[in-house]
């Protein structure tokens, strides 16, 4: 493989590592905070995918308006589901949530074969993405420059708004000892609204920006998506963001790089991914950026 | 211990009542619907062939709705572009609805998982566009209205050799998919067999979205054609992410890229996209098939179809023309006499041309090249068997 090659393959997969960051932000998030595993976090950036369909395709908005438009939907959509299924078993085992969110994901997928139809639907990709850039054999779809760049501005606003504001703080605040937090006057059902909220815009970010570098939808499109995302929030130690960004990155780096460099094992491409969270939990269970665990 | 004499004096003459029906010149019982189920990808990766197949088989059965002066009852079972699920839809089927065969699958991967079941149970089963030869080989009750792969790889490799002077190759299969894995390899052997190189040969898997390190190693082969013998949705964005890396090969691929998808996804990037078809929806080649343009022309005038027809649609359809015509001919609606009159199909003239089913369950059929021009389907060649 030339330089030429190996720079394009970089670029192909710090763009899909930059997309399981931003899912797996939103994983992180939530876990970060009730020690929950969001399985429906996946669905929810279908669902996502979908409000912005309807935005740009159906009712001829502007991008960034149907953009706009379907985080706050899909913010709402994962607050009513925090509302309704995780947050009459608060006081329930962790398990019994865990299984939950399972049932939430089932209920998604199939709510969306019912209502969206099991076929893909074409998801237009607008023109500032569209363009090509070369230099020399490299040739980069500006979508691609688009993606790393977006999400860092997102992550970057993520840490300043958990570090700097005193919602952020009531989240870290949570996130340490749920029963100390009330007792300070904090109503932790706001605070895991809000988390809920924000990580769910994110998947909706996540997914509008999937749905354009590949442009097809469906009703099952969160479930790959959501599982690789749900590993590298762990490759990254999960609960916290950074570690999220960092697993998503290596993930994609090491999934492009197994393809471009052995292409006789690119069937296992997905296998990859599961090989790498069994590794991680055997050798380093608290992930890259994760703490030790106290003993 | 029963507690209501007067019940079971009501049960007794109850039976009795049913034994003199069933005896006496019943109509009732003759004009009993005969069960035909479809399992069928109505959801999933592979949903658009389904819906196209069962929407073919519903203007089926609008030209013939008996058959035997007994009316026919459809059943759909969905079977989710899944093969465990494929195996339990055709299961409830046969055993709860007692339908007396299988229409489908449309795929390859499913019609092997529900063969063993129809074999079991002694119902026939007819696929529209399974074209893997495992399907039927060696099997008694599986049929297919389609060709198989190892003919239509070679008749692919043969175009591309000849038509378009391709000399080297490159493949991208999924390898998730049997027949992704069957045509793929029938193509290779046949193409190299004309004198052509294989250059480069990468693999994804269903669903995968991304498909830019498999293209980096076919734009490094020197390939001068990709092929793809792969489902729509693949194909379409192999066909964008190609165009994006600059990658400017002709593609060829099968029949599995023959749904209105591959268009609403690649766009313009499929433009020029060359691919065998089991079926030329430009022409009928009989006065059946002429009744069945003319129906599918009224329903999308009407809006209840909201595509162009594929071979999707007349496969579907000769799936239940066949049936039909075999349980006519039969007389009877029992699985095994089914199966030999469906074995014994001579000259029917079907929806996609005239069928012949061979001793292997198979139709021998025709290849028809289609390619997308200006953002539809158009008719390129016809290659004879």
């Amino acid at each position: 493989m030339d330089a030429a090659q190996l720079t394009q393959q970089m670029i192909n997969g710090l763009t899909l590592g930059s997309l399981y960051a931003l899912i797996a932000i939103g994983y992180t998030m939530v876990y970060g905070i009730l020690r929950l595993i969001n399985f429906a976090h996946g669905d929810v950036l279908m669902v996502g995918c979908y409000f912005a369909w309807f935005g740009a395709v159906q009712f001829g908005l502007p991008w960034w308006v149907a953009l706009m438009g379907s985080m706050a939907l899909t913010a709402a959509l994962g607050v009513l589901i925090d509302q309704g299924a995780y947050r009459p078993l608060r006081q329930a085992p962790r398990i019994s949530a865990l299984i939950t969110a399972i049932g939430v994901s089932f209920f998604l997928e199939n709510l969306g074969l019912v209502v969206f139809g099991g076929r893909p639907k074409a998801f237009a990709r607008p023109e500032m993405f569209n363009h090509i850039y070369q230099w020399g054999e490299v040739r980069v779809l500006s979508l691609s420059i688009w993606v790393p760049i977006l999400t860092a501005i997102i992550l970057a606003g993520l840490i300043l708004f958990i570090h700097r504001t005193r919602m952020g703080m009531a989240m870290r605040a949570l996130s340490r000892d749920l029963v100390t937090v009330q007792l300070m006057g904090i109503d932790p059902n706001r605070i895991i609204a809000a988390t809920f909220a924000l990580g769910s815009a994110l998947a909706a970010a996540g997914g509008v920006l999937w749905a354009m570098k590949y442009p097809q939808i469906n009703p099952l499109m969160g479930v790959l998506p959501g599982l690789k995302a749900f590993v590298a929030a762990v490759l990254g130690g999960i609960g916290n963001v950074t570690g999220a960004m960092l697993g998503g990155l290596l993930l994609g780096m090491a999934e492009i790089m197994l393809v471009a460099l052995l292409p006789e094992l690119a069937g296992y491409r997905d296998a990859l991914a599961f090989v790498m969270l069994i590794g991680i939990l055997i050798f380093r269970p608290t992930g890259i950026m994760g703490e030790e665990l106290p003993e | 211990m029963p507690r209501c004499p007067a019940r079971i004096g009501l049960a007794i003459l109850a039976a009795a009542l049913g034994l003199v029906l069933a005896w006496g010149p019943a109509p009732a019982a003759d004009k009993a619907p005969v069960v035909v189920g479809a399992v069928l990808p109505m959801t999933g990766a592979v949903a658009a062939y389904g819906q196209m197949a069962w929407n073919g088989v519903k203007l089926a059965h609008q030209m013939r709705p008996t058959v035997n002066g007994r009316p026919v009852k459809l059943v759909l079972a969905d079977n989710k572009s899944d093969n465990v699920e494929a195996a339990n839809a055709a299961s409830r089927l046969i055993k709860k609805e007692g339908a007396l065969a299988i229409l489908g699958p449309a795929t390859s991967g499913r019609a092997l998982a529900v063969v063993p079941l129809c074999e079991a149970a002694k119902r026939p089963m007819i696929s529209p566009s399974a074209t893997n030869p495992l399907v039927t080989q060696g099997k008694r009750y599986a049929f297919r209205v389609c060709f198989i792969d190892p003919f239509q790889g070679a008749k692919a490799a043969e175009f591309a050799y000849q038509t378009l002077g391709a000399r080297k190759a490159a493949l991208i299969i999924d390898v998730a998919q049997d027949y992704c894995v069957g045509l793929g390899g029938f193509f290779m052997k046949a193409f190299k067999k004309l004198g052509g190189k294989v250059v480069a040969v990468t693999k994804c898997a269903t669903g995968d979205q991304d498909f830019s390190a498999q293209l980096g190693t076919v734009m490094s082969s020197g390939a001068d054609l990709l092929y793809l013998p792969n489902y729509y949705t693949e194909d379409a964005l192999v066909a964008r992410q190609a165009k994006e890396l600059g990658l400017e090969l002709p593609i060829l691929s099968g029949d599995g890229a023959h749904a209105p998808e591959l268009i609403k996804i690649g766009g313009r990037s499929v433009e020029g996209l060359m691919f065998t078809a089991l079926f030329n929806p430009v022409k009928p080649a009989n006065p059946t098939a002429a009744k069945f343009f003319e129906l599918y022309a009224r329903a999308r005038q009407k809006g209840e179809l909201g595509e162009d027809m594929t071979a999707f649609h007349a496969l579907g359809a000769d799936t239940y023309l066949v049936l039909l015509n075999a349980v006519k001919r039969s007389r009877t609606s029992n699985g095994p006499n089914v199966r030999a009159a469906l074995a014994a199909t001579k000259d029917f003239p079907g929806v996609s041309g005239t069928i012949n089913i061979g001793p292997d369950g198979n139709a021998v059929k025709s290849v028809t090249v289609l390619k997308v021009q200006d953002g539809r389907f158009a008719y390129v060649t016809t290659m004879n068997p």
